[in-house]
C-alpha cells in the first residue's frame, strides 16, 4: 500500500464536546473528599499564622522570594540549602513511579490539579445548566435569553473561582493579610496583578472549555505512563469476557455471570455516559483514560439495579485479566502492590526521605565557609612572619543577633605554634552576626618567623567558630600556606 | 516497486536485496500471511485500540469512525492519521499574528547596513546608558554621604563599610591592579599593599593622600616627591665603597655577609645615607625611604639587586588619580586597600 491509496484525511477536527453524567458511589465520595481536602489545603494554607518572633514572618508557608528564604512552619530554608527542595523534588518523581507501577495513573485521576479543578467546573455547570441531558439540550439549542442567561451565571461562577485560584496563588509568595488589603485597594505590585490574572485565566480556560484537551494534547505524563505500567499495575478495565456479547437481556434471563451465553453488559452506556474523557472504557485500555474510576461506579449502579455481580468495569491488572479469562482465581489486590519492584521504589523514596529529615535535623543555626585568598597565597610582614588571609562568610540564621568567636586548630587538635588569628576590623576574635543575616569577614593568620606554618609547605587546619551565648560549635577545614611550598 | 531508475527501489542495487526478497516472499506467502493474523499471548488476534474514533452528531450520540492508517508499522505498531485538534491550528495561527506584530515594533529584518527599527524604537545601547544612568543615580546618596563622612568613621558606618569594600575592589581591579596586582599582592618594585610596611606610611589618612596625589607624579604639585641619589652613576660613591656599604645593610637585614667590609660600610652609610634612611636605617616615611632592616624588600634582598638600586639609584612612580576618579571613588578605593590586612 502506497500513499497514494490513502483517501486524504481530514487534518483538523473540532474538540467534540463532552457531557459527564452525574455519578454515585464509592469512588465518586472518595474524588470528592479528596477534592475538598486538596482544595482546602490549597486555598486554606497561606492563611495560617505561625509565630516565628520578632523580624521574621509570621506565615506558616511562606516563599519569600525578596529574602529568598523558604519558610515552612518551623523550618526555613535558604538559597544555600536548595538541595532540600531538589530532594523533594527527586522524592515526588519516585513517588510517581511508586504509584504508577502500583495503581497506574491515580494521579491523573485522583489528584492532578487539573481533573480536580475540572471536577469542581462541572460540580459547577451541573448546578448552573442541570445533569447531562438538559446540557445536551442547552448545548443545541439556539441562542436565547435563557441560555445567555444560563451561559453567564455559569462563565460567572467560573470567573470567580479561577480569581479565587490565582489569587490563592500568589498568597503563597508574600504576607497573604497585607496583600489581599493591597490588592483592594490597587497597592499590590505589578507582578502580583499579572500572576494572578495568568493563574485565572489558565485556570477558567483549561478547567471549563480545554478540559480532556489538556490530558490528551498538552501533557507529557499519559505518555510517559505506559512505560512505567507492566502486567501487574492495577488500571481500569472493563472483563470483556463477562460482559460480551453485549445486548439487551431480558428479566431474569441468564448471562455469563450466572451460566448463560450472553455478556452481563446491557449496553446502557452508563459507564461511557460518566466518562469525563470522553471515551469507552470497553474498548480497552486507551492513554486517554486518567483511571478516575466513576465508570466503574456507574456500572455497579446498574448491575445491582439488574441484579448482577458488581466489578464489571474494575481496577485490574493484565495479569489478572489473564487468569480470569482463563478461569483461574486473580491475585489478591496487595500482591499487585507489595513486588519487588514497587518495594525498590518505596525503598529509595523512603531512603532519600530520611536522609533528608535527618539532614534537616542536623543543621546547625549557623553556616560557615572559608576560603582561603589565594592572591597572593601569603604576605611577608615586616618582622618576616607570613600571613594567610582568608574570607569567612558565616550565615546567623537565628533571630537574634549572635556573637561567635573564632578560633583555629591544627591536625592535632590545639592551636598552631606561633600562630596568630586576628579579623580585619576587630581588636578582639569576637565576631557580631545581625540576626538573620550572612557576613563577609577577612581573617588573617600570622605564623611567626622561622615557626612550622611559616617554614613548611601547605599545612591543614580546622577553624572552629562558636556561638558565645550557648557554646554550639561549628567547623570548617582550610589550609595554611608557608614558604616552603615554592 | 521495483523501478530499475530509481536507487532506492533498483533490484541492481545491492543495498536492496533484504527489502526486495521480504517483499517477494510476502508476495509468495499472501494467502497464508491473511489467514494468520498476528495473535496476542493468549491466543487472541491482536486488539488494535486507537484505530477508531469517536464522533459526536448533533444531539450528542456517539459515533464510531475509522481512523486511516498512514502506512507505517514498525514491529506491528501502526501508526495512525488522527486529525490535529483544531484549536492547535487557532494556536498557531495566533503565534504567526503575535510574530507579525513583534516584527513591526521590535528590531527584526537585517538589511544591508542596519536592521528594521521597529515602530516601540527599541534601543539596547539606550537601555545601557539608561541603566548605567539609573545605576549612577541609585549610587548618588552612599557616593554624596562617603563625600561628607570624615575618612576615620567611614568604617564605623555600616552602609559605608559596605559600599567602599565593594565599590572599592572594583575600582582598584580596574585602576590599580595593573601594578599592584588584584589581589593587591604587590610585585618587584611594585609595593605589596597587604603587608605592614609602608613606605609613605599606612593610616587611611596617609593612602588617601597618597592615591590622590600619587608618588613622583610630574603632573601633581602636590605629590609625594623624594630621590635617591644614583651613587654610581653619578660617581657620587667608588666600587668600593658601593660594595661595603652594600655588605653593611645585607647586615642589617641579618642577611649573608661580608664581615669585613661591612664594618667598613658603616661610615659610608652615615655619611651619604642616614640622611634619609636614619641612623638605625629604619627608614623615614617623610621621604618614603624605606626601612632596611625588615624583611619587605620593594626590589629584592640579593647583593646584585641592592647594589644596582646603589648604584642606579630607584624612581618608582605612581601616578595621581585626584584629576581622573571622583572624589567619592578616591575615598572609597583608599578605604578599600586600607581594610586589606596592612592598614595602620
Amino acid at each position: 500500500m502506497s500513499q497514494s491509496d490513502i483517501e486524504p484525511p481530514q487534518l483538523y477536527a473540532a474538540r467534540e464536546p463532552i457531557f459527564p453524567r452525574r455519578v454515585h458511589g464509592w469512588f465518586r465520595n472518595l474524588k470528592w473528599i479528596i477534592m475538598a481536602v486538596t482544595l482546602g489545603i490549597y486555598y486554606v494554607t497561606p492563611w495560617i499564622r505561625w509565630d516565628r518572633g520578632p523580624n521574621l514572618p509570621d506565615q506558616a508557608v511562606l516563599v519569600d522570594l525578596a529574602n529568598r528564604r523558604f519558610f515552612f512552619f518551623w523550618i526555613e530554608i535558604w538559597p544555600h540549602e536548595f538541595y532540600f527542595v531538589a530532594g523533594l523534588l527527586v522524592m515526588a518523581g519516585l513517588g510517581l513511579f511508586l504509584f504508577t507501577s502500583a495503581l497506574g495513573r491515580v494521579w491523573c485521576g485522583y489528584t492532578c490539579p487539573q481533573t480536580v479543578w475540572t471536577d469542581l467546573f462541572i460540580l459547577t455547570e451541573r448546578w448552573v445548566d442541570g445533569d447531562r441531558n438538559a446540557r445536551i439540550r442547552l448545548w443545541n439549542a439556539p441562542w436565547s435569553a435563557q441560555k445567555i442567561r444560563l451561559r453567564l451565571t455559569k462563565w460567572a461562577i467560573w470567573l470567580v473561582i479561577a480569581v479565587m485560584t490565582g489569587g490563592a496563588w500568589i498568597f503563597y509568595f508574600t504576607d497573604a493579610p497585607t496583600l489581599l488589603r493591597n490588592l483592594f485597594t490597587g497597592q499590590a505590585h505589578p507582578v502580583a496583578y499579572i500572576t494572578m490574572a495568568v493563574m485565572t485565566a489558565t485556570t477558567f480556560v483549561f478547567g471549563g472549555f480545554a478540559r480532556e484537551q489538556i490530558c490528551i494534547y498538552a501533557c507529557p505524563w499519559p505518555r510517559i505512563q505506559a512505560a512505567m505500567m507492566d502486567e501487574d499495575t492495577l488500571t481500569v478495565a472493563y472483563r470483556d469476557w463477562r460482559g460480551e456479547p453485549r445486548g439487551k437481556i431480558a428479566k431474569g434471563e441468564a448471562t455469563r455471570s450466572d451460566g448463560g451465553t450472553k455478556g452481563d453488559c446491557i449496553d446502557c452506556m452508563a459507564c461511557v455516559n460518566v466518562c469525563p474523557m470522553g471515551i469507552d472504557i470497553r474498548d480497552g485500555q486507551q492513554m486517554e483514560c486518567i483511571t478516575c474510576a466513576l465508570c466503574i461506579d456507574a456500572c455497579d449502579d446498574v448491575m445491582a439495579k439488574i441484579g448482577k455481580p458488581r466489578g464489571l468495569i474494575d481496577y485490574m491488572a493484565l495479569k489478572d485479566e489473564t487468569a480470569e479469562r482463563a478461569g483461574e482465581k486473580p491475585k489478591p489486590v496487595i500482591r499487585h502492590i507489595l513486588r519487588p519492584r514497587t518495594l525498590l521504589y518505596f525503598t529509595l523514596w523512603s531512603g532519600i526521605g530520611i536522609a533528608l529529615v535527618v539532614a534537616l535535623f542536623m543543621r546547625s543555626p549557623f553556616d560557615l565557609n572559608v576560603t582561603p585568598v589565594r592572591n597572593p597565597l601569603y604576605v611577608t610582614m615586616s618582622d618576616g612572619a607570613l600571613r594567610n588571609t582568608y574570607v569567612l562568610r558565616l550565615r546567623n540564621k537565628q533571630g537574634a543577633a549572635h556573637d561567635f568567636r573564632i578560633s583555629v586548630t591544627g591536625p592535632d587538635g590545639a592551636a598552631p605554634e606561633g600562630a596568630v588569628l586576628q579579623l580585619e576590623g576587630i581588636e578582639s576574635t569576637v565576631l557580631s552576626v545581625p540576626a538573620d543575616t550572612t557576613h563577609s569577614q577577612r581573617v588573617y593568620l600570622t605564623a611567626a618567623p622561622g615557626s612550622t606554618l611559616a617554614e613548611g609547605g601547605q599545612a591543614e587546619l580546622t577553624l572552629w567558630v562558636e556561638d558565645t551565648s550557648d557554646g554550639v560549635k561549628s567547623h570548617i577545614e582550610t589550609v595554611f600556606h608557608g614558604k616552603g611550598e615554592q | 516497486m521495483a523501478d530499475e531508475k530509481d536507487e532506492h527501489t533498483s533490484p541492481q542495487n545491492p543495498d536492496n536485496r533484504i527489502e526486495l526478497e521480504r517483499v517477494a516472499a510476502d508476495k509468495k506467502h499472501e494467502a497464508q500471511i491473511a489467514a494468520n493474523p498476528p495473535e496476542g499471548p493468549d491466543g487472541e488476534p491482536l486488539h488494535k485500540p486507537g484505530s477508531t474514533r469517536v464522533v459526536r452528531d448533533r444531539k450528542g450520540a456517539r459515533i464510531v469512525v475509522e481512523v486511516p492508517s498512514t502506512g507505517h508499522s514498525w514491529d506491528g505498531i501502526e501508526e495512525y492519521d488522527n486529525p490535529l485538534p483544531r484549536w492547535w491550528l487557532w494556536t498557531f495561527y495566533a503565534t504567526v499574528v503575535w510574530a507579525v506584530i513583534y516584527m513591526l515594533l521590535y528590531p527584526a529584518i537585517p538589511l544591508v547596513t542596519r536592521a528594521t527599527q521597529g515602530l516601540l524604537g527599541t534601543n539596547n545601547r539606550a537601555e545601557v546608558a539608561a541603566d548605567i544612568q539609573r545605576f549612577a543615580e541609585a549610587n548618588a546618596p552612599v557616593q554624596a554621604k562617603l563625600v561628607d563622612t570624615p575618612l576615620d568613621q567611614i568604617a564605623a558606618d555600616p552602609e559605608l563599610a559596605n559600599y567602599t569594600a565593594n565599590a572599592g575592589g572594583a575600582i582598584f581591579r580596574t585602576w590599580c591592579a595593573q601594578c599592584h596586582g588584584s589581589g593587591a599582592g604587590g610585585a618587584t618594585g611594585y609595593p605589596s599593599l597587604l603587608d605592614n610596611d609602608w613606605l609613605w606610611g599606612g593610616t587611611l589618612e596617609d593612602v588617601y593622600t597618597t592615591v590622590q596625589h600619587g608618588i613622583r607624579d610630574p603632573k601633581d604639585g602636590d605629590t609625594r616627591y623624594s630621590e635617591m641619589p644614583r651613587f654610581g652613576t653619578d660617581a657620587l660613591l667608588d666600587r668600593t665603597q658601593i660594595s661595603q656599604v652594600v655588605n653593611h645593610v645585607l647586615e642589617l637585614a641579618g642577611k649573608p655577609h661580608d664581615p669585613a667590609l661591612a664594618v667598613e660600610g658603616v661610615q659610608v652609610f652615615a655619611d651619604n645615607c642616614a640622611s634619609c634612611h636614619g641612623e638605625d636605617a629604619t627608614g623615614d616615611r617623610a621621604q618614603g625611604a624605606p626601612n632596611l632592616t625588615d624583611a619587605v624588600w620593594l626590589y629584592g634582598s640579593d647583593p646584585a639587586t641592592i647594589t644596582r638600586i646603589v648604584h642606579d639609584g630607584p624612581f618608582g612612580v605612581m601616578p595621581a588619580w585626584s584629576g581622573r576618579l571622583s572624589e567619592a571613588d578616591i575615598r572609597a578605593v583608599a578605604t578599600y586597600v586600607h581594610g586589606l590586612g596592612g592598614g595602620e
